[in-house]
């Protein structure tokens, strides 16, 4: 696969070779094939051995995996600088998760974070890709944002300002793609339209979002939006990031879906008109769903980037993952701790981003195929 | 003429007119409900409060501040920061970048997986989680007495990193000023060189221009002004280091964490764009009997480059841009400037518009610089 591996071999006489074989002749192709090769091959395994040895001391022979009890962590103490104190973790495992959402009512997020896995995994299948997977969507949301605020018999009303961990981190993300998702397929759109003021208002629109920091707009939402509304209306702050959320990615999204409308033929365009179509029909049929469908690798890739940049929200006080995590050790007993903490986080965030990853480019190579 | 909505043309113009309509309309009310908010806060509007004196410490910068300065002055230090953080973390983010995307093609096997477990790690973990990650870390070093020497006066400690300097005076600024127009200057009479080259086939050393103007004669300067170029290491001293240049921890962090992070999308874009090279390249380089060193640096970079520039330049923005989590560990870069002056005078509006400016500026100016490079080595077509 690799350009530089394809160094044209001299053809082996083929002869029946034992495992151990085998394994001497991929040694010598791989990592001994010369002689500075060999000697990366001896460094790193310097490296990497004494890396490995010291991470394995700290993270597994001098850990402490359990404390007597919550305030007690003079254990973890003793070894601190010599091994990780694992502890912290099932001690704050559920504040980490689901923040200060009532405990007895925990299985609520809970359940609504499965339900966003299994909606995700559902719209990755090629099956799912038609119209109705947008009524699914909205019905599973609308059934998240059911189980998350209750209120009706046997589901008691949270308020939002108790809502917090992994299902903020997914709300803010999967309702940023939902509705920044059309509102980029719209500016992109207007963006190639021929009518001077509405490409030129989406231009301004786009780059204006594009050129500055996703922190300022946060900061603008937190700060400004406020004074932006009549008295009266005071909108949550949860709803005020997801705002800056939606129109941020709305901006970012777009120029994907621009590049996919670029890359549909012009006799596309063509066709469509002289069968008479509306704009928004020859849009709707025949133009987006083949946009779309080039540009599928890319837009996962920016819905792991907006992932990713949800964590952003630490800085305007949400509780989203980060956040819990970062508050989970503000308890004196357990300060010392957070690079364990972290480690357990960053792991969460990686399991999600790196199956898109994995996913995008297992459609790009599909792609290819064909 | 009969005008219906079936019109082409008059529905366009219709539907202009709504839309902007409707833009007008949600802005006017915004700004009706803002300029009367900021009447009942008695805000004033307008830039009047950079002449107001900040009251805001300012720990690290190369400029120098106090407190009693203005908040112009506060924020030209704020934008200094900035751009202190960037311009360094985009040198380095590219050369280790580039050096990961090439391990990454290597025929070592370990390396190459390496390389690939590098920026696999690094791209699906938070950039805010990993700058958290960084100052934790540094955070948990030994006091400075206790410092880490790993080379004879480098000195890693709570305090941050500390590296032997070179006191730059006067005369030293003129030496590196004309070291620096030699660097130009041996630029263009190489560039010449090679047109004569190719004229008559005469090949042409250009290195004895370059000795002379980029060493020798700033040597003779330095004589002439007795610049001193005396390496003074850092010196412990009560419970902080004096001398040496002294990067902060939060400076440090922000620029691991800034470097690691772009690096492994960099290194991604220098290997495809290397595998984009037809490989016929490679096999014609080989034919002609050169090294596959030689053929990379000549033959397959050069081709590469162009595939690797567009997506280079939104990485850099990437960047800048992401500097601004500066603000989360307390390193005061303009974001985190304007955020304090907002909460101490209430000038949201300006603070806000202030960092958009300075960001849309650097913005541009870095699409600016790489459109020009860009067309520079673009594909001459014969």
């Amino acid at each position: 696969m690799t350009v530089m591996t394809d160094i044209p071999i001299t053809p082996r006489p083929r002869v029946q070779r034992t495992l151990a074989g085998h394994a001497i002749v991929w040694l010598r192709a791989n990592l001994f094939a010369t002689i500075p090769s060999t000697i990366i091959t001896l460094l790193l395994l310097l490296v990497l051995g004494k890396a490995l040895i010291s991470l394995v001391q700290w993270g597994w022979l001098n850990a402490v995996w359990s404390v007597p009890d919550a305030s007690n962590t003079a254990a973890c103490r003793a070894v601190r600088g010599l091994g990780a104190c694992w502890a912290v973790i099932p001690e704050k495992l559920r504040f980490i998760l689901f923040g200060t959402y009532p405990f007895q009512e925990q299985w609520r997020p809970a359940a609504a974070v499965l339900i966003f896995i299994a909606l995700f995994v559902m719209s990755s299948r090629r099956w799912a890709w038609r119209k109705e997977l947008a009524l699914v969507w909205a019905g599973a949301l609308a059934l998240i944002g059911l189980l998350m605020w209750g209120g009706i018999p046997g589901l008691p009303f949270v308020s939002q300002d108790r809502w917090g961990g992994l299902p903020v981190t997914l709300i803010l993300a999967t309702f940023g793609l939902a509705f920044g998702f059309p509102l980029g397929i719209l500016v992109a759109l207007g963006r190639r339209s021929n009518l001077p003021a509405i490409h030129s208002l989406c231009v301004l629109y786009v780059e204006l979002i594009r050129g500055v920091p996703l922190i300022s707009l946060l900061f603008m939402a937190s700060v400004m939006f406020p004074l932006f509304m009549p008295d009266g209306v005071n909108i949550d702050k949860l709803l005020r990031a997801q705002i800056a959320f939606i129109l941020f990615a709305g901006a970012y999204l777009a120029e994907v879906i621009r590049g996919g409308l670029q890359a549909v033929p012009r006799g596309q365009h063509d066709a469509a008109d002289a069968l008479g179509l509306s704009y928004w029909k020859k849009q709707g049929l025949i133009i987006l769903p083949q946009a779309i469908r080039h540009v599928i690798p890319p837009l996962v890739n920016t819905f792991i980037a907006f992932f990713k940049d949800t964590s952003l929200v630490l800085i305007i006080g949400i509780f989203d993952l980060l956040t819990t995590a970062k508050t989970a050790i503000i308890d004196p007993a357990w300060q010392s701790f957070s690079v364990e903490v972290y480690i357990f986080v960053a792991l969460i965030y990686f399991v999600f981003c790196f199956a898109m990853s994995r996913y995008s480019r297992s459609l790009e190579a599909q792609d290819s195929a064909h | 003429m009969q005008i219906s909505l079936k019109d082409k043309q008059f529905s366009g113009l219709f539907w202009q007119i709504v839309v902007v309509a409707i833009v007008v309309a949600i802005i006017a009310w915004l700004w009706s409900n803002t300029v009367h908010n900021l009447s009942v806060r008695r805000i004033s509007t307008g830039f009047a409060f950079l002449g107001r004196e900040a009251g805001m410490p300012i720990a690290d910068s190369w400029l120098p501040y106090s407190p009693t300065d203005t908040y112009l002055r506060a924020f030209i230090v704020g934008i200094s920061n900035t751009l202190r953080v960037a311009v360094i973390g985009i040198v380095l983010a590219t050369i280790i970048g580039t050096l990961v995307g090439i391990a990454r093609l290597s025929a070592n096997w370990l390396l190459s997986r390496l390389a690939a477990v590098y920026v696999e790690a690094l791209r699906d973990i938070p950039l805010l989680l990993q700058l958290l990650f960084w100052y934790v870390l540094m955070q948990g070093l030994p006091a400075a007495r206790q410092a880490w020497k790993p080379v004879e006066g480098v000195y890693l400690s709570n305090r941050g990193l500390v590296l032997p300097s070179v006191p730059l005076e006067t005369a030293n600024l003129w030496v590196l000023l004309l070291a620096a127009i030699g660097v130009v200057a041996t630029y263009f009479i190489r560039k010449h060189l090679i047109v004569l080259h190719m004229r008559d086939g005469q090949p042409r050393r250009s290195w004895p221009y370059a000795l002379l103007l980029v060493i020798v004669l700033p040597g003779l300067l330095s004589l002439v002004l007795g610049a001193s170029w005396r390496i003074t290491p850092p010196k412990l001293q009560g419970f902080n280091f004096v001398d040496g240049l002294t990067l902060a921890p939060e400076y440090f962090a922000l620029l691991i964490a800034l470097v690691t992070y772009t690096s492994a999308f960099i290194a991604e874009i220098v290997r495809s764009g290397i595998q984009a090279v037809p490989k016929g390249q490679w096999d014609a380089a080989k034919a002609l009997g050169l090294r596959r060193s030689f053929a990379l640096q000549h033959i397959v970079l050069p081709q590469a480059l162009r595939v690797i520039i567009p997506p280079m330049t939104s990485q850099y923005l990437n960047l800048t841009k992401n500097s601004s989590l500066a603000v989360a560990v307390g390193y005061q870069d303009i974001v985190s400037i304007a955020n304090t002056t907002l909460n101490q005078t209430g000038q949201a509006i300006e603070a806000i518009a202030l960092i958009m400016m300075v960001f849309l500026t650097i913005s541009l100016g870095i699409s600016f610089f790489m459109n020009w490079y860009n067309a520079r080595i673009a594909l001459v077509e014969r």
